[in-house]
């Protein structure tokens, strides 16, 4: 059925362009276990994904078991995921072929392809035999943090935006399809290797790879999890956990003027509200990877019937009227409104009587909400609210507590325009 | 047309009252969105349950919703209707895992509630192909059938004999799973598609077969069953003894002179399908205060579902089996039921005995449409029971499709509606294609 714009009646398109790598939907695979073959990701157009970046290719490696860990969070398996795979344990004149299969198959949709070599004629090399298969564009892995890095490779590149500068150059030199950087989040800020891919002549960049991370240890034999016969070491973290670090660093690019390059974001997306969130803060197209270990290719249709709905009720009939959106409302801290004031209201028609609100109101806030004598519904003291809103988050039952805004009568002011009008200093009685 | 105000079932509370948003959210964040899901595949219809539940999570409720109708029009209804507990629920992996099974049927009644009490058109009809197909009967069956039509660019037409629109779904469905009026909004939503009614028309008597063949491409039957089929015993005229469908139809739509249920001291209902049960439910809750079911087989025969004959007994519902009436007493209405026990053999065993009953309700099954049935040329039926081509619900007679319980003898709402829709494509191919030229 055809999705339209409710007010102008016209169809929802989903094609994005990112980078200069055009897709029918901003949906791409990431590069990792379930781009490994020809018949996981033509499965995976066929299912409706927009895109696919192929499972890094490189020099063929051997992989451990275990290969993976994860956090498990209130009944729902992986929170975060972990794992210590490396890249392509395939040869590469099979991946070639099968890449060529693929983008015969599937003119219309994105194939992108991941690269980790050493040496300069081995970029040389690879980069010409894979546009010998017709694929869309490049991905450079500089982010993977588990043990290709300990081979001078992935994060260990992407540490080094010096290092990462060149290595750009030198494929800018050989590539004739758009390539994109991807980056290690495991850095101070992610806008240093960000500016080292631009100025290495990069089309795009795509963020965030994994974050280093031992996931426990197995209280019996004492091994880090994952655990390779009884010891383990870092993996790469991802998956729901990860999102709102990655968003912060998406967004962080976004947000600065010098950096001009498209952005493809990464990081813990299982539905259409987590991409959206990826697209309003400025990536023009959105890649997951741990939603289809979990859960399989099917997760999509999620994805896109979710984004048609939201476009056709609010007005949009193309992507790219609305990636970046949310980034004017991204300001500094210091640019914030301190003057706006909302205070906790707690419905006493729905309240359950749990007093969790009271509890981290009490102990792990600012004391603003009491047990009054005779019944077990706290009750906010509103004259000492602070309006920080952890009530509202640790409350079980959705629409019990809301944040209601109170007039304070004063005018829009930020900490800086204080500063400026030098009236600053300790504000709140908190 | 409007129901009457005061009827019987408006005194009933809904049994699975609607989730709020909360409850809905936390429920559709158990669903594991299982693989080649089972719940899928237990579900006539084929409805992607893990994907609406996932819409639901991710609050694409609309979209939920747009999932459902696309496999199911008549989701609305079904998710209150449906016997969730042997479908999907009771396919869930959760039973497996000794935990609660997903909630699906409220899960997809906080969906549907959405798109069909807001008013929200999610499908609009197909480009005009100047076809136009009749449905006869005015129940889910038909309406699935109408719905898909106009999806594809066909006109269709339900002729309803009765004042009310909507079937069973209307005046035959227990109130506590949905009342008439829930039934009626739903016609309501699915017409404004394009369905056209005629209502109070009885194809066979008021417009003849030769006059729909005249009028239109091809004609879907969505008849139904008959009326209640009785015992033949003595006794069986006198006031107070009701067919099980007529008496559920007048608790539901006010129609036919029903005494205050609270009046009454004990009903007898006779039958051990669902219909008995309904039956036997209906008027305990409505205040009768002993309600007993006779069914002339042992309890492992009995055809009801085993979750319902439950609430059934936890409701103060009494059975006896391998048990059958001889002959109703009374003077001027029914008293007293006489009923004989049945040996294994289902023969009479013992003495008789007559149990008192102010009112009984006859559920041994519905009478066929065999003489309607027969007036149409060529179409092949086993005793009132319409045979069709499994792939296309087509009958012997291809200008003629059938569903619902006039084809497989009698289900749910949710087989009537995979029928239906089963229909509307098998249609769509023969007037596609050479049929009907």
């Amino acid at each position: 059925m055809i999705q339209r714009n409710e007010r102008t009646g016209e169809p929802i398109d989903l094609s994005i362009d990112c980078a200069g790598i055009r897709s029918p939907n901003p949906f791409w695979l990431a590069s990792g276990p379930p781009t490994n073959t020809s018949g996981q990701v033509m499965k995976a157009f066929d299912m409706g994904w927009g895109g696919a970046v192929w499972k890094t290719l490189g020099d063929p490696i051997t992989n451990t078991a275990s290969r993976y860990g994860a956090i498990a969070y209130q009944g729902r398996n992986v929170a975060g995921l972990n794992n210590i795979e490396l890249i392509t344990d395939r040869p590469l004149d099979v991946n070639l072929r099968e890449i060529a299969e693929v983008k015969k198959k599937y003119p219309n949709h994105a194939v992108v392809v991941s690269l980790m070599v050493e040496t300069k004629d081995e970029w040389r090399d690879i980069i010409k035999r894979c546009e010998d298969t017709g694929c869309d564009g490049f991905e450079l892995n500089f982010g993977c943090p588990h043990g290709m890095c300990e081979r001078g490779m992935g994060s260990a590149v992407g540490q080094e935006p010096k290092v990462l500068e060149e290595i750009t150059g030198w494929v800018m030199e050989f590539a004739s399809i758009p390539v994109l950087v991807k980056l290690t989040p495991n850095i101070t800020d992610v806008l240093y290797p960000a500016m080292a891919a631009q100025r290495g002549g990069a089309d795009g960049v795509s963020l965030v790879n994994t974050f280093k991370s031992v996931i426990g240890v197995d209280h019996e034999t004492l091994s880090p999890i994952p655990s390779v016969g009884g010891e383990g070491t870092s993996g790469g973290y991802c998956g729901p956990a990860v999102k709102p670090i990655a968003l912060h660093m998406v967004t962080s690019l976004g947000k600065a003027p010098e950096f001009h390059l498209p952005v493809s974001g990464i990081g813990g997306v299982q539905s259409w509200e987590d991409a959206l969130d990826f697209l309003l803060l400025g990536a023009s197209s959105v890649q997951v990877c741990t939603a289809a270990m979990h859960y399989g290719f099917k997760i999509v249709d999620d994805m896109i019937l979710g984004l048609e709905e939201w476009m056709r009720g609010n007005g949009y009939t193309r992507i790219d009227q609305f990636v970046g959106k949310a980034l004017p409302n991204y300001k500094d801290w210091g640019d914030l409104n301190i003057n706006f004031k909302i205070v906790a209201e707690i419905d006493p028609a729905t309240c359950i009587e749990c007093q969790l609100c009271y509890a981290a109101c009490e102990d792990g806030a600012h004391q603003c909400i009491e047990l009054p004598k005779g019944t077990r519904v706290p009750r906010v003291i509103e004259e000492e609210c602070v309006g920080c809103n952890l009530c509202q988050l640790v409350c079980p039952v959705e629409g019990c507590i809301t944040m209601v805004e109170r007039d304070t009568g004063l005018p829009r002011e930020s900490w800086n325009e204080r500063v400026a009008k030098g009236t600053a200093g300790a504000g709140s009685p908190h | 047309m409007s129901l009457a105000a005061d009827r019987l079932e408006t005194l009933l509370p809904e049994h699975k009252p609607a989730l709020t948003t909360a409850q809905a959210r936390a429920e559709a964040g158990r669903c594991l969105f299982c693989h080649d899901a089972p719940c899928i595949k237990a579900c006539p219809t084929g409805i992607d349950i893990p994907l609406f539940i996932k819409q639901i999570h991710s609050r694409n409720v609309l979209g939920a919703a747009r999932t459902i109708f696309e496999a199911n029009a008549l989701g609305h209804s079904c998710a209150r209707v449906c016997p969730v507990e042997v479908l999907c629920v009771g396919d869930c992996v959760y039973n497996a895992k000794g935990e609660p099974p997903i909630m699906i049927g409220r899960l997809q009644r906080y969906a549907t509630d959405l798109a069909v009490h807001g008013g929200t058109q999610l499908f609009e009809a197909g480009s005009p192909t100047g076809r136009s197909v009749a449905c006869v009967g005015g129940g889910p069956a038909s309406i699935a059938c109408a719905h898909e039509l106009i999806r594809m660019g066909h006109r269709a037409v339900v002729y309803e004999r009765n004042p009310w629109r909507g079937g069973l779904n209307t005046d035959g469905v227990a109130p506590y799973k949905m009342q008439a009026e829930e039934s009626l909004k739903e016609v309501e939503y699915l017409s404004a598609i394009g369905i056209e009614w005629r209502v109070g028309t009885a194809v066979g008597e008021d417009v003849t077969w030769a006059d729909l063949e005249a009028e239109f491409d091809a004609v879907f039957l969505g008849l139904g069953l008959g009326t209640d089929s009785g015992l033949g015993i003595p006794g069986e005229d006198l006031p107070g003894i009701w067919g099980a469908t007529r008496l559920i139809r007048a608790i539901k739509t006010g129609a036919g002179a029903l005494p205050d249920p609270a009046s009454l001291g004990a009903a007898v209902v006779v039958g051990g399908g669902n219909t008995a049960i309904d039956a036997a439910r209906e008027l305990s809750l409505l205040g009768v205060p002993k309600v007993m079911v006779a069914y002339r087989r042992d309890v492992d025969a009995m055809p009801a579902y085993l979750h319902e004959r439950g609430h059934a007994v936890d409701e103060g519902v009494e059975f006896v089996y391998r048990t059958l009436p001889l002959a109703f007493e009374g003077n001027s209405r029914v008293e007293a039921v006489r009923m004989t026990a049945l040996d294994q053999n289902l023969e009479p065993m013992g003495d008789p005995y007559t149990v008192p009953a102010d009112i009984v309700a006859m559920a041994i099954g519905q009478a066929r449409l065999i003489e309607l049935l027969d007036q149409v040329e060529n179409l092949e039926h086993d005793w009132g029971q319409v045979i069709v081509d499994p792939d296309t619900g087509q009958t012997s007679n291809p200008k003629y499709w059938a569903g619902g319980d006039l084809a497989n003898g009698g289900a749910e709402v949710v087989n009537a509606a995979a029928e239906g829709k089963r229909a509307a494509h098998g249609i769509d191919g023969w007037l596609r294609g050479n049929g009907g030229t």
